[in-house]
């Protein structure tokens, strides 16, 4: 058998786990592995300026790909910087392996230098972790972090390595494992089949029926099977801001997103529903507004990979366990065969019509651009940027965002066809998510339209990757919507706190973007006229080989809308402007 | 309503720390906890009470299958079975005291383990219930220490908690 170092196991183990990039940074407690990975030249390592871009690129990758990400990181501060990103793969059930150098096992727990007890910091934002004992372990514990991360609800694992472990001079046979059985982890492979027909019952007896999907769809690769579902019913369909693009978001029976900012007539139609369906979706709180509110009428099914989802925050009629793909397949059949068997026709015509009806007068009355002063602001409605950066990029793009009111704009207007496009921290809503994220696709993805919607305060949260980007060649398109404020922050001291902007401003402080970016070696594009932002959007992204950081000034007095009434508030309680509510 | 679950766990570095960390991480309650090898040592047997109604109780099973190394989980408190909790107590006996002690331990069916001059150590096993009653019993002795084992618990009969 083979003979190789711990250092080179965790190499080979990478390579022969089919891994095709490593996001790192080398520091004291990992330099063995990265001499290995120098020697060995076969999986390509990308040098990040800062832990936590290494996470997020990593993260980035495994959303746009589905292919579990890879970040490695040395001990004590490379693995605290690591954290964000990894509570933000958490949050968003993203499968990610953390590799973090240790300090030598004789000192663990004395304090040594870059000492940091990672298994127990990361503890609660892990699917798991495993703190490697011996060499010999390697392979397995890599191969077990892969088969964990990536199956089940999929989550990041961390795997921290004394440095002693992957020392040159030691060597020990390698064989990297074909199969991984844990007796205490079997994630399940299929729905109760008593359920699916249950659901299908149902389904199939709504009146005013709603598909509500979430992240899971797209993570579960469930995306078709819920298109062919929804369709054949013809029942509305609404996304989850993790969920958009798990049902085409121009197709008619798309009602679009739901929740905090969500669509008016995606929240109208939850809460007056009688059958939810709700597939791979959490019913976050970001989601229900009050609890005790929601949905009064509705019945709900609920299928998740993860039993803990269910009944967490609601209770649930029919709790479905498993697969979202495999159930919604079965589901599908169910359905199809109770509608053939059925003595009348199912579902009733009649009142899917009437809900149909309800649906589209809600759309015409409030839909997106309700209240929006389009046009008749001298500034630039971030609205509209969206609106040409869809055009600018045919829908086609991989759009990665920031946290803030970008972000909901972006959600609101670019409208997703397909999964694994728009790529955001949903769960844990983390500001300096974007670039990272986006350098993570981009390098995957070379031939893919990368666009990073981002505002002032995001993008200065991990703006040293522009360096990154130069480096590995990463011809991201920024897109900064620029209003001089932390304009989330702002809109919420507008609504709660009488306009006291504490701490939300910028003051004149902002760098010269532009030049920034040239300092990078980058192109550096200002836009302050509606007549020019299509036309430089356009420019920016003819430019394939080049970073493009466009710096659009936009109203920085405008609010996202709608926005749910907190607190105390239904889903059928919105602001609609700055003026109106429901 | 208070509820006994019985977790059996890979006997793994920082497999206990997951399941305590489940606990305060959510909020949720560990009135006591016992855990210990199995006659398998790659097992470890834990014991939590904690307590909350059905739903909370749901929560926490399903949140302590999710954890990788929970090989599996039971509610005791939902079918017949015995729990045991063992209880060391120092108290002052002196004098007249020394007698008045023996006599509840006797009643209680405990057992004196260590006699010194001024102080017993008592050994008292049982439901957790018995050993609050036996504490009060004590009355006007005074306690100088007292150390709970936590609560050990099996279901009756056919069932077994096994891998
Ligand atoms: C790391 C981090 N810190 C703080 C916050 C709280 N927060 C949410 S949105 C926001 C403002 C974001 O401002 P900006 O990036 O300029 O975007 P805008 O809302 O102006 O579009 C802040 C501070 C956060 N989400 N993440």
């Amino acid at each position: 058998m083979e003979m190789l170092s711990g250092g080179e196991m965790i190499v080979r183990a990478l390579e022969d786990e089919g891994v095709e990039y490593i996001f790192g940074y080398p520091g004291g407690a990992a330099l063995h592995i990265y001499d290995a990975l120098f020697k060995a030249e076969k999986v390509p390592h990308i040098l990040v300026r800062h832990e936590q871009a290494a996470t997020h690129a990593a993260d980035g990758y495994a959303r746009a790909t589905g292919k579990p990400g890879v970040a490695l990181v040395t001990s004590g501060p490379g693995a605290t910087n690591a954290i964000t990103g990894i509570a933000t793969a958490y949050m968003d059930s993203i499968p990610l392996v953390v590799i973090s150098g240790q300090v030598q096992s004789h000192l663990i727990g004395e304090d040594a230098f870059q000492e940091t007890d990672m298994i127990g910091i990361s503890r609660p934002i892990v699917k798991h972790s495993f703190l490697v004992q011996k060499p010999e372990d390697i392979p397995s514990t890599i191969k077990k972090a892969f088969f964990i991360a990536s199956t089940g609800r999929p989550g990041p694992v961390v795997v921290d390595i004394p440095k002693d472990l992957t020392a040159p001079e030691h060597k020990f046979p390698y064989e990297y494992p074909e199969t991984v059985s844990l007796r205490s982890y079997q994630p399940s492979d299929k729905g109760h089949s008593g359920q699916i027909r249950k659901a299908a019952r149902m389904l199939l007896g709504a009146k005013r029926p709603i598909i509500y999907a979430g992240g899971g769809v797209i993570q579960g690769e469930g995306c078709a099977q819920l298109t062919a579902l929804a369709r054949r019913l013809n029942y509305p369909v609404t996304n989850t801001l993790m969920g958009l693009g798990a049902y085409p978001g121009s197709d008619r029976q798309f009602v679009g997103m739901l929740g905090m900012h969500g669509f008016y007539e995606a929240n109208m139609a939850m809460h007056h529903s009688d059958v939810i369906l709700a597939v791979g979706a959490r019913f976050d709180d970001r989601v229900t507004n009050t609890v005790s509110k929601f949905c009064p009428g509705a019945k709900i099914i609920h299928i998740d990979i993860d039993p803990a989802s269910i009944a967490k925050i609601v209770p649930v009629d029919i709790p479905i366990v498993g697969p979202v793909a495999t159930i919604l397949a079965e589901l599908d059949k169910q359905v199809t065969l109770q509608m053939e068997s059925a003595e009348r026709a199912l579902p009733d015509a009649d009142s899917l019509e009437k809900w149909w009806q309800q649906i589209d007068s809600w759309r015409e009355a409030h839909g997106l651009w309700h209240g929006r002063h389009y046009g008749e602001s001298a500034s630039i409605m971030p609205q509209d940027a969206i609106r040409a950066l869809y055009e600018a990029t045919h829908g086609e793009a991989y759009v990665t965002s920031d946290v803030g009111q970008h972000q909901m704009f972006a959600a609101q207007y670019y409208k997703f066809d397909y999964p694994r496009r728009w790529i955001n921290s949903g769960g844990l809503g983390t500001m300096g998510f974007g670039l990272p994220a986006a350098m993570g696709i981009k390098i995957a993805l070379p031939d893919a339209d990368v666009a990073c919607v981002t505002g002032e305060g995001s993008i200065q949260m991990n703006i040293q990757e522009l360096s990154t980007c130069s480096q590995y060649g990463c011809p991201v398109k920024i897109i900064n919507l620029r209003n001089d404020y932390l304009g989330m922050v702002k809109q919420w001291q507008d609504m709660q706190y009488e306009g006291r902007y504490s701490e939300s401003h910028y003051a004149a402080s902002l760098p010269d973007f532009v030049k920034l970016a040239e300092a990078y070696g980058h192109v550096g594009m200002e836009v302050k006229n509606q007549s020019d932002l299509l036309p430089a959007m356009k420019e920016a992204f003819a430019l394939k080989d080049k970073l493009v950081f466009m710096d659009i000034h936009i109203d920085p007095d405008e609010h996202v809308y709608p926005m749910m009434v907190a607190p105390n508030g239904a889903m059928k309680d919105m602001w609609l402007s700055k003026t109106e509510r429901t | 309503m208070r509820r006994i679950l019985s977790v059996l766990l890979e006997n793994e570095s920082g497999a206990l720390s997951r399941v305590v960390g489940l606990f305060s991480q959510r909020g949720y309650n560990i009135e006591s906890l016992n855990v210990a090898p199995t006659d398998d040592h790659s097992l470890s047997r834990l014991t939590v009470t904690t307590t909350g109604d059905d739903l909370k109780i749901e929560q926490i099973t399903k949140h302590l299958n999710k954890i990788v190394d929970v090989v599996k989980v039971v509610d005791l408190t939902e079918g017949a079975h015995v729990e045991r909790d063992t209880l060391l107590v120092k108290v002052r006996a002196v004098d007249a005291q020394r007698d008045e002690v023996k006599r509840t331990v006797e009643i209680f069916r405990g057992q004196i383990i260590d006699v010194g001059p001024m102080t017993y150590i008592v050994q008292l096993t049982g439901p957790s219930e018995k050993l609050d009653s036996f504490l009060q019993a004590l009355g006007e002795t005074e306690v100088l220490e007292v150390v709970r084992s936590g609560v050990a618990g099996m279901a009756r009969g056919e069932k077994v908690l096994s891998p």
